[in-house]
């Protein structure tokens, strides 16, 4: 896993079909197409190459093409017993990391922005772009991979990552109980990967050891009737964006809530929040710098 | 020329000077918040790398946000570069004083503003000791978890600027984890808050991109820093081996057998034998090396876990294994790792410490080949490292003193970071690059990669004022060291 010069015939040539006269976007499985306003008009549609390069299970980390599916990428890792934080949601990798969305289990399963070791992107001129390093820690230089995670593709159009792998929990189970207070239930649990509410039923998923997770669970049976149940609720459209102490006042006809995360899955969408007026500054300046004429996926914005 | 000479009273509080930006800064802030006496200036020439000091223009303690805008403002005024500091513990070169900056030294703005468990963050000054947090959130059942050697110094700031980590990072990972959200003052003196309290950011990742930039993005004034719940079960290991490639290779195959500690550093015999003589922590000086484990969690997983270490230790020549029986040896163990640093002060006057990373599987290769570079540079190195991520700590001792010894231990040093990267590692695992590492950046990545890197940091700072001459190497823009170097003209000195 070089960090010098790109020598991946498959990258070098797909940079190349991306000097064009016309602006481009890469389309991924369009899971995720609408997210930050639709694409403008006469813009050429690329897919981005695909394969796992390289998985070095003993350091938890993998080398993948942008445009492999995120579910066959954890068909590979699953052989020996590891994951990716992404969210498995029929999209492709480069897509997830683009959109950023973190995974529903996101407090086991950590960010997607934090699995993004290494990034390697085609610049708005052509160029092939490596940002970060293929090893589980580095603070050489900038941190390109993370002004790139969650970009939606408006600074470079991705092509590979390195990302970091987790184990597989030895075990895991979503218990479910009704009129029991959901911050009450994070805070009796020592690290639950999801804890999700309605306004009226919570949900636990617990990953770990076995005997933990029998602990746990008679720990949370103290505080209501929790039964196993198969998988977590149905998750209604919209996904809100909050401060975790928002969610205990939140109201909504139909929704779903990640207590201690502030991720809220609504009938009805999230009004537009203002911006603070330096950070959009810098946003822009960014912007002009990676994109000077707007060739990257015009229409959509962060 | 010593226009100030005349200009300071006993303590080294700026009064009215014939220097314009002190007095521009002394009005803004007050005279006691400005210091410009020689041995402030000495004092922050330099952090605790063994780089050449640079040299410092007045430095401000300013104790609220508002008062860093008002530096930035006579800073801007001036056209004069500023430098963020905190305590000053950083070894990459990262506070060195390039082109007589405003120094800007945060130590005063070490308010806990906040510990909110609801969104399990605390709002922090970025003068707060890592440390004090830490004792502060105990009450509370919380952690700070980044947690690095120099934690009883080290602040928040510097943490955050240069993405610090710490023995316990290998499971909760590094500061960029535990960082919600910050309050940045740019450059023009525009305050952003970067992040918020919500899992992923509106927009892009500024907060993603700030962390780990060294000072040359801003300086940040506040910290919403994420903290961790105490784990009710913790339990400490101790595995001695026969040799150094036995305890690296413990290392790499616990983590392939998908168990993951809280923490795994390896020492070497020389480190043990000097903390063993420092504080007497109970480490074996039979040792060639030792492995100190330690994981975390509920009780029966964390038996589970400590029973696989042991086991892959043993299958692996461990010569003894050893669990820590109660808190006062774990908390002796772990006194024995944080004062390695201090240890070996007995041994010879001055220390560089090295900061690479390497695949976990080639810890062992790597650090033979480490061993024979210092040999042959005729340097003293020693190991103690964060194993469980790759993370190499060489540590080549020497007395600065004697002739020609400093030349060595960069030669040597300069062979060890190419060793590294040869073997698919990286420059700094979380020391960052500074004016240390810049030489090779060129060397891990293509002109277009730092051009990019370039480009981000002018997305903050257009105009090269944050902490010039640092991360980018020469060539590249606010990168311009050599022209750094020189004083600029009319700048008193
Ligand atoms: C004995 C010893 C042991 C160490 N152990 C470790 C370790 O285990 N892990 C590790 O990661 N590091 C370690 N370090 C290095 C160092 O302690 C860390 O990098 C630390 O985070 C620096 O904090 P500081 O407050 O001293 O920052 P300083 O050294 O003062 O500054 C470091 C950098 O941060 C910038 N900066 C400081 N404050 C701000 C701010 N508020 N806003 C913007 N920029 C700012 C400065 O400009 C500079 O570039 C060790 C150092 C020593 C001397």
């Amino acid at each position: 896993m070089s960090t010098l010069a790109v020598t991946d015939e498959v990258l070098v040539e797909f940079a190349r079909q991306t000097v064009t006269n016309s602006p481009i976007a890469v389309e991924g499985n369009r899971t995720r197409w609408d997210v930050g306003g639709p694409l403008a008009n006469g813009v050429q549609l690329l897919k981005a190459p695909t394969g796992v390069v390289e998985y070095q299970p003993a350091e938890m980390t993998v080398q993948v093409r942008a445009g492999t599916t995120v579910a066959e990428l954890h068909k590979v890792l699953a052989e020996h017993g590891q994951r990716t934080s992404l969210p498995e949601r029929g999209g492709t990798v480069g897509g997830a990391v683009a959109v950023g969305e973190n995974h529903l289990e996101v407090l086991g399963r950590g960010s997607v922005r934090n699995a993004v070791l290494q990034v390697r992107y085609v610049a708005a001129d052509g160029q092939l772009v490596t940002g970060g390093g293929p090893v589980v820690k580095n603070v050489s230089g900038f941190n390109l991979p993370k002004l790139i995670a969650g970009s939606l593709g408006v600074l470079g159009s991705i092509v590979e990552v390195v990302l970091r792998t987790n184990p597989i929990p030895a075990a895991s189970r979503w218990l479910q109980a009704t009129g029991v207070d959901p911050g009450a239930v994070r805070n009796a649990v020592l690290a639950p990967s999801a804890v999700l509410w309605d306004g009226d039923t919570t949900w636990v998923h617990l990953e770990g050891h076995l005997p933990d997770l029998d602990a746990e669970t008679s720990v949370l049976g103290d505080l209501a009737g929790f039964e196993e149940v198969q998988g977590p609720p149905a998750l209604p459209p919209h996904r809100w964006l909050v401060r975790p102490q928002d969610v205990s006042g939140f109201s909504a006809d139909r929704f779903v809530a990640s207590v201690g995360v502030g991720t809220i899955w609504a009938d009805k969408p999230q009004p537009a929040r203002p911006q603070d007026p330096a950070v959009a500054a810098v946003a822009q300046r960014a912007k002009a710098l990676f994109d000077p004429t707007g060739r990257l996926n015009p229409g959509r914005s962060r | 020329m010593n226009l100030l000479g005349k200009a300071k009273d006993l303590l080294g509080r700026a009064s009215a000077s014939n220097d314009p930006l002190v007095d521009d800064l002394v009005d803004a802030l007050g005279s006691d918040a400005v210091k410009v006496d020689a041995a402030h200036r000495a004092l922050y020439a330099h952090d605790a790398s063994v780089f050449d000091a640079g040299f410092a223009g007045p430095t401000c303690y300013p104790e609220t946000t508002e008062q860093v805008v008002a530096i930035m403002a006579v800073a801007e005024k001036h056209g004069r570069a500023v430098v963020p500091r905190g305590a000053g513990t950083g070894l990459a070169g990262g506070a060195i004083p390039l082109g007589a900056p405003v120094i800007v030294a945060l130590t005063k703005m070490n308010q806990i503003h906040d510990v909110d468990t609801v969104n399990r963050v605390a709002w922090v000054g970025p003068g707060v000791v890592n440390l004090d947090l830490t004792n502060h959130l105990r009450p509370f059942g919380f952690h700070f978890a980044p947690d690095p050697s120099s934690q009883q110094v080290c602040t928040i700031g510097g943490n955050v600027a240069n993405n610090s980590g710490g023995p316990h990072c290998l499971a909760y990972g590094v500061t960029d984890a535990h960082v919600a959200a910050v309050e940045v003052v740019l450059i023009d003196g525009s305050v952003a808050m970067l992040g918020g309290l919500e899992d992923e950011p509106d927009g892009l990742d500024l907060r993603g991109a700030f962390v780990g930039s060294e000072g040359t993005l801003g300086i940040a004034t506040k910290v919403a820093v994420r903290i961790t719940k105490n784990p009710p079960a913790v339990t400490t290991l101790l595995l001695s081996f026969d040799s150094v490639a036995d305890a690296a290779n413990t290392v790499s195959e616990v983590i392939a057998a998908g168990v993951v500690p809280a923490a795994m550093e390896v020492m070497d015999q020389r480190i043990t034998v000097a903390v063993e003589n420092y504080v007497g922590a109970g480490y074996p000086r039979d040792a060639a090396a030792v492995l100190l484990a330690e994981v975390e969690g509920l009780e029966a997983g964390v038996a589970l876990d400590a029973k696989k270490i042991s086991e892959i230790g043993r299958a692996n020549n461990a010569t003894q294994v050893r669990v820590a029986a109660t808190d006062e040896e774990r908390a002796l163990l772990w006194k024995g790792r944080k004062t390695a640093f201090g240890a070996i002060a007995q041994i010879a006057p001055d220390y560089y410490l090295h900061d690479t990373v390497v695949p976990r599987a080639k810890l062992a290769a790597v650090l033979e080949q480490v061993y024979e570079i210092a040999d042959r540079h005729d340097v003293i190195v020693m190991n103690v490292f964060h194993a469980g991520d790759g993370n190499l700590h060489p540590l080549l001792l020497f007395d600065r003193t004697v002739e020609g010894t400093l030349e060595r231990v960069h030669a040597a040093g300069a062979e060890i970071v190419r060793a590294s990267l040869d073997a698919g590692g990286v420059l700094s695992g979380e020391h960052g690059v500074g004016v240390e590492k810049q030489p090779y950046m060129a060397e891990m990545f293509t002109d277009a990669d730092l051009d990019h890197q370039n480009r981000l940091r002018q997305s903050f700072d257009p105009v090269c004022r944050a902490n010039p001459g640092k991360v980018l190497p020469m060539g590249h823009s606010c990168a311009d060291i050599q022209s750094l170097r020189q004083t600029p003209p009319g700048v008193w000195g």
